[in-house]
């Protein structure tokens, strides 16, 4: 088991080099000028020399790549703007602040956001995939299903710009999304992003529904179910901790990935309701050119997915005995 | 009687029609004696079986007639009595053991589950009481196995915990549904030695289902052969194998090897297709089947149904009279002996 993970682990770092150095390679490729941009409008070719030196960007390119990996580790120095200490992810000219410090600004706004949707989606979905699979054919599965398909065919902007509408300014049922720190005010984190969260968890828990279910079918039909049928197990028992043990396996997998995603940035649902987390962060660096940042937020994306993966595989084998001994 | 089944008939409902997987059936078993239920896929067996536990989902199948266990009328009996009954007075060991186990849960967790619920045992007794019974079931190193999984187990070890499970709470009843068709032949022969060693020492009544009359032979002591979801003969192991009387039952021992037989001596399989159980043919089911439908004509063997006859002891439903089956039955003797 120990083995295992060790060996995951080192597995995740080497592709998180890989994607970084792909990244990083990438964007140097495209023709925008940081220094330009750092420099500001009115630019005379000393000062942007001067900045083209401040900013490393003077360096072959395989040079820069290897002090920026460095930086993460040991820091780095950026003449005239100031020190970047470890984890240095570069330095940002446009929020003229090491990329690091922005992120780790942003960060619990994105990580709060996924994880309340995730505990709604999770519960939410799988609670109703299990009464779906219990009632197959009947009213109460029909009714999942229809609602679940709606949930998965609309757009979050859609819905999310319908309830701000009707819940926030009409009604005032939801109070308008903000973010406030959880240490600050907890009732105002948690009414903040009660709106934010639904409208989320709206989208994702159909997915969580569908699998659920048919899974649930399938296991209730299983030979070992009988079984425990058989010894007399109470029926919430047959279902709980027989069927819905081998549903786990797909849960986990896609609640893995779709954690993952969130967390490098829930673009859109940031976007509708004003929330400044990582995929707002992302957007404004693509707008402004601003490749520290924009390479920080990629690599930020690929290592939750990265992470999760780790943490899904690991999970397997707690789930189920078959994987641990292979 | 221990375990008496009155008439019982299971039809399930499909999008095709109405299925009826048994119809009318009617069998006893003693305490500490077993009865073999022999016939092909989809005679009814194990639908029997599963009514006898109520583990059949009352919104698609239909369930007539009575079973009584020791008294107790089981049909129509509530859920949370026959969850009472199932595990504990009437216990199943089915087919596939790593199937039917659960993989997720280790093999002593699913024992001393079974014990716990029945008989409110504590954790570490029902622990210790799930050690003992897969010490009693022969595994070697009953402490270390019993922490282990089914897919670290052997078929036949399988089946043995399965047994040890089965049998961890005394149960009246066992149900063994062809407890040993997934196992090679060695270990079959030892599972069914072990059931009748524990079967000496505890007076269980037991059901074995099978189509394998080999099995039959070796462990049975009463035979019930069935045939599109009915009793088409009936008796002790000795009388079905030896003087069996429908013409089912000859297919059936012609259709298996022996070693009494040269081995040049074909196998006589059953002719024909079993019949599908949403339109049974009408009168005797097997007639479409039957070599000797001429000898009573079409008329007959399609007619009224046959019922077993005498009620009691070895009796066969078939019009045949029994002189001319045993001139059938001599005849054939002759035949193969020249």
């Amino acid at each position: 088991m120990l083995r295992f993970l060790i060996r995951r682990v080192l597995g995740a770092a080497v592709i998180l080099l890989v994607i970084s150095a792909v990244t990083f390679f990438l964007f140097y490729a495209i023709p925008a000028d940081p220094a330009r941009l750092a420099c500001g409008k009115v630019c005379p070719p000393e000062t942007l020399e001067q900045a083209r030196r401040n900013l490393g960007i003077d360096q072959p390119l395989l040079v820069q790549f290897v002090s920026w990996l460095s930086g993460i580790f040991v820091g780095r120095d950026y003449e005239g703007l100031g020190n970047c200490p470890a984890p240095c992810l570069g330095f940002s000219f446009v929020n003229k602040a090491p990329v690091f410090e922005t992120i780790m600004d942003r960060m619990p706004v994105t990580i709060a956001l996924t994880l309340g949707a995730a505990v709604i989606f999770l519960i939410f979905g799988v609670a109703t995939g299990i009464v779906a699979a219990l009632r197959q054919g009947k009213p109460l599965d029909k009714i999942a299903s229809v609602s679940s398909l709606i949930g998965a065919s609309v757009q979050i902007y859609f819905v999310g710009t319908l309830a701000m509408y009707f819940f926030v300014y009409q009604t005032q049922v939801f109070h308008q999304p903000k973010y406030v720190p959880i240490t600050e005010d907890p009732l105002g984190w948690f009414n903040g992003l009660l709106l934010p969260w639904l409208v989320l968890a709206i989208i994702f828990t159909a997915n969580y529904t569908r699998i659920t279910r048919s899974t649930m079918v399938e296991n209730l039909n299983e030979d070992s179910v009988r079984t425990a049928r058989a010894k007399g197990m109470r029926e919430r028992s047959v279902v709980l901790r027989f069927a819905l043990r081998g549903t786990l396996t797909p849960i986990v997998t896609i609640f893995g990935v779709d954690l993952g995603t969130l967390i490098g940035g829930a673009i859109i649902t940031e976007t509708t309701f004003g929330l400044q987390g990582i995929g707002r962060l992302a957007v404004r660096a693509v707008d402004y050119s601003d490749l520290p940042t924009l390479m920080a937020t990629v690599l930020l994306a690929a290592a939750a997915i990265v992470v999760m993966n780790v943490v899904v595989d690991s999970l397997y084998a707690v789930i189920d005995p078959r994987v641990r001994l292979s | 009687m221990f375990l008496e089944v009155n008439d019982l008939t299971v039809d399930f409902h499909t999008e095709d029609g109405v299925v009826h997987a048994v119809d009318g059936l009617s069998f006893e078993v003693e305490r500490g004696s077993t009865l073999g239920i022999v016939g092909e896929s989809g005679s009814g067996k194990s639908v029997t079986n599963l009514a006898v536990l109520g583990l059949h989902n009352p919104e698609t199948s239909k369930i007539s007639g009575s079973i009584k266990l020791d008294g107790k009328e089981l049909l129509g009996a509530s859920r949370s009595t026959m969850e009472r009954l199932r595990g504990n007075e009437i216990a199943m060991i089915f087919q596939d053991p790593l199937t039917s186990l659960s993989p997720f849960h280790s093999i002593g967790a699913q024992i001393a589950e079974v014990y716990r619920k029945h008989k409110g045992a504590s954790k570490s007794a029902a622990w210790d009481r799930a050690i003992e019974m897969l010490d009693r079931v022969g595994i070697p190193q009953p402490k270390v196995r019993v922490d282990h999984y089914p897919h670290q187990f052997s078929g036949g070890m399988r089946q043995r915990a399965m047994i040890a499970m089965a049998l961890v709470c005394d149960p009246g009843l066992l149900i063994a549904d062809e407890p040993t068709t997934a196992l090679d032949v060695t270990v079959q022969a030892q599972i069914l030695d072990l059931l009748r060693d524990l079967q000496e020492q505890s007076g269980s009544a037991i059901i074995l289902v099978t189509h394998d009359l080999g099995v039959v032979a070796s462990t049975a002591h009463d035979v019930l052969v069935m045939y599109a979801g009915r009793a088409v003969e009936r008796g002790t192991m000795r009388e079905v194998l030896r003087e069996p009387r429908h013409p089912y039952t000859w297919g059936l021992l012609g259709s298996m090897p022996s070693l009494a037989h040269p081995v040049d001596v074909p196998l006589r399989p059953v002719r024909g297709t079993p019949p599908s159980l949403i339109n049974v043919p009408p009168g005797c089911p097997f007639h479409p089947r039957c070599d000797y439908m001429e000898l009573l004509g079409r008329e007959v063997c399609t007619g009224e149904r046959p019922e077993l006859s005498p009620h009691r002891g070895h009796g066969d439903a078939c019009y045949l009279p029994l002189k001319q089956k045993a001139e059938i039955r001599a005849r054939a003797a002759g035949k193969e002996t020249t």
